[in-house]
């Protein structure tokens, strides 16, 4: 028996998609932009894909989708280019975004705040783990360029009110980005609801293939490209279309979409047995209403059992999971959102994320419920949270007297 | 970055084999409760290090025999990651056996030696080096406890980089005496930073009294002030090319005052020295004439002949005198 349970991290690809991939990979390999058939045999499937994709977000035909190699590429693209259109040429000069982005909003932050003199700030979280829409208005000021705000979160699967945030920018002429790849195949996304200028979504997430994402832009607004080169996808993302990857992120999309009230259902269905089962442990937590929770994920804290060691034990049976306590970096600090959520340090470093897919079986969950808790009891045997004989005279700790947070 | 580090390693293959066996079953695992050691007539000690808030944290438990202060039994109970929890199990197998003094002077290094499965393997990848320190700390303040003195007592120097047991006196000295001038260097030299990286500068693992950028910093300065001082010396003995810039200056305005500002103070001129230049075949003298003597044909020629052969007579070969 194993088990998958990282799917926030990336997915299984659906053997649909996989099929559907196949015969443009050493079939029909022709360059859509040749004006031979070679080229334009791969025509039709790319605008059924298209078709896809769009259907899948609810853009309408005015907007552009344009796909790229990931979110990463995606997110990098919308904050750099707003600089280069509105700030290095323009008059604005600064960024909202949260303390809780993927490292590909926070780094490309970090890189125009410090070489292109942005102002940019970093929005916490409530105890739930939610940005809210007023805390995005009190920071909007009359040179705000961009509003970025993930639609799901990574870790907690807390769902952001992207709709109202997307008012309060619309209420005060801002572009809004959100980086819905935690979103876009999980739950509902229906851009045209609403006004999104960008939104950034990645086909892995969903059981698309990796290597391809796409950027959702709002009536085919001007933006400078990131990549230049050929006239591809109308000269806004340079380099030969990933043919495969386009027809299978459509399809996998397709497939996320269809239905999907009852996929979410099923799944959150067995992410709720896990999670309730897991509750009944002593000393446990989980981050978040799960009304407001993508369906597929749990983040719980374990007192008592540190993230990395619980991961080993998980890993042994030969069940994945994660953990954002990395004992392993260099930087020790506790898993980043739970600190951002107001979790005290302890649990922090207890953090273990569960997060299923629509291919998680009953047995996987029975399975996971049965180690998980052995884990739990094995590792808190070992634990010095739990031992019984405390400290002889002078032998106690002051909390953390070596480690700084 | 290079080939092997394109994809970034995968940390648990890189454990040893023994740090995965006592991971997965700790030997020594475990308390010593007061009951038992009150009917053997040991003494009991309990020490803690570190804490849930932490990210890791050890319990260290020690049976003592009064009598020869001989650790007859130790257990351990620990929070954290599979290196932790294996480092303290081999932490309280090094104990058992040993008294009190001796256990005392097991390091991290002992600890992390005990989990490699040869001698010539790391036991954990460097990033993981820091956990057995843990183990070496708890010993240090459970010694103390039992010999009731200070912990701080049996360090008799500042460590810097605890991961490899490097001095504040080691890093001084090597900074010095290879003339090193950056933390890459100093890792090179010493492995110190090259493990947990705390010791390099704050805002790593851990907050550290003493950072490896600093120590650096300090330390060139103090090599600059060492070449000052020695370069002075040299030039008050008069040797003119060891000496500084400023004594050079002051040298060359010796000479010209002695023996060729009156000349051309007669002829209604004078000259100034503008700088001096070093290279190691010339030193270049770079002057500007003033009054008459700016622009007088003889600038170029006889007189410049004269102050380059007084200058190079009094002073060194090695001079050029360029008129800007």
């Amino acid at each position: 028996m194993q088990a998958y349970l990282d799917n926030n991290a990336t997915t299984q690809m659906d053997p649909k998609v996989l099929e559907a991939m196949l015969p443009y990979m050493a079939e029909m390999f022709g360059n859509p932009n040749s004006l031979h058939k070679f080229g334009t045999k791969t025509h039709p499937a790319l605008r059924k894909a298209i078709d896809q994709v769009y259907t899948g977000i609810g853009a309408n035909d005015n907007d552009d989708i344009v796909f790229t190699s990931c979110a990463t590429e995606s997110n990098n693209w919308v904050l750099k280019s707003i600089w280069s259109d509105l700030m290095q040429h323009g008059d604005k000069n600064h960024i909202v975004t949260t303390e809780i982005e993927h490292p590909s909003i926070l780094a490309t932050c970090k890189y125009l705040e410090e070489n292109c003199g942005v102002k940019v700030t970093y929005l916490p979280v409530n105890e739930q783990g939610v940005i809210e829409a007023h805390t995005v208005k009190s920071f909007i000021t009359d040179r705000t360029a961009l509003v970025s705000v993930m639609w799901a979160n990574n870790e907690t699967g807390m769902i952001f009110p992207i709709k109202e945030i997307s008012d309060v920018c619309k209420e005060k002429g801002v572009l809004l980005h959100t980086d819905a790849v935690q979103a876009v195949g999980k739950i509902p996304v229906n851009v045209s609801d609403m006004d999104i200028a960008f939104m950034s979504f990645s086909a892995h997430k969903f059981h698309g293939p990796k290597g391809v994402g796409a950027l959702y832009i709002k009536n085919s607004r001007k933006l400078t490209p990131l990549l230049h080169g050929g006239d591809q996808m109308g000269g806004r993302r340079s380099g030969t279309l990933n043919v495969p990857g386009i027809i299978g992120m459509g399809m996998a999309l397709e497939i996320a979409t269809t239905d999907m009230e009852t996929k979410m259902a099923a799944i959150a269905e067995k992410r709720n047995r896990i999670e309730d089962a897991l509750l009944k442990l002593e000393d446990v937590f989980v981050v978040g209403d799960r009304a407001n929770r993508t369906p597929n994920t749990i983040l719980i804290s374990v007192r008592g059992v540190e993230g990395e060691g619980m991961l080993w034990d998980l890993n042994n049976a030969m069940i994945g999971a994660s953990t954002g306590s990395a004992c392993a970096s260099e930087d020790l600090e506790g898993n980043t959102v739970m600190l951002a959520i107001g979790a005290d340090n302890e649990l922090a470093h207890t953090g273990m994320r569960l997060s299923l897919s629509r291919f998680t079986t009953d047995e996987e969950v029975d399975f996971v419920i049965k180690t998980f808790t052995e884990g739990v009891n094995r590792l808190r045997a070992i634990s010095s949270s739990y031992a019984k004989v405390g400290p002889t005279e002078g032998g106690e700790v002051r909390e953390c007297e070596l480690h700084h947070h | 970055m290079a080939k092997n580090d394109m994809l970034g390693e995968s940390l648990w293959d890189a454990y040893s084999n023994k740090v995965t066996t006592l991971m997965n079953n700790p030997q020594h695992q475990g308390e010593i409760f007061p009951e038992e050691v009150e009917k053997n007539g040991t003494k009991l000690i309990v020490a803690d290090f570190g804490a849930e808030s932490c990210g890791d944290a050890v319990r260290l438990y020690w049976e003592v025999d009064p009598k020869d202060d001989k650790i007859v039994n130790s257990k351990f109970k620990s929070f954290g990651c599979g290196t932790a929890i294996a480092s303290s199990d081999v932490m309280t197998e090094l104990c058992i056996g040993k008294t009190v003094q001796e256990a005392v002077k097991i390091t991290n290094i002992d600890v992390e030696f005990a989990l490699r499965d040869d001698a010539d393997t790391p036991a954990v990848p460097p990033q993981k080096m820091h956990c057995s320190v843990m183990a070496y700390d708890v010993i240090k303040k459970a010694a103390g406890m039992y010999l009731g003195v200070d912990e701080a007592t049996f360090e008799t120097e500042v460590i810097v980089c605890e991961c490899a047991r490097v001095s504040l006196t080691t890093l001084q000295e090597v900074i010095k005496l290879n003339d090193l001038t950056t933390v890459e260097q100093i890792t090179d030299y010493t492995k110190a930073g090259g493990f947990c990286k705390s010791c390099i500068k704050p805002g790593g693992h851990e907050e550290r009294e003493w950072y490896l950028e600093d120590i650096l910093v300090d330390t060139r300065k103090e090599i600059d002030a060492e070449r000052m001082a020695a370069a002075a010396d040299a030039g008050s003995k008069g040797d003119f090319e060891t000496m500084t810039l400023v004594q050079k200056i002051k040298a060359i305005d010796a000479v010209v005052d002695e023996n060729i500002r009156q000349f051309l103070v007669m002829d209604g001129g004078d000259m100034e020295v503008i700088d001096v230049k070093t290279s190691d075949e010339n030193i270049d003298v770079y002057i500007r004439y003033l009054g008459a003597c700016n622009g007088c044909a003889s600038s170029s020629t006889g007189t410049l002949y004269a102050i380059e052969s007084s200058l190079k007579e009094k002073l060194s070969q090695k001079i050029r005198v360029l008129p800007i």
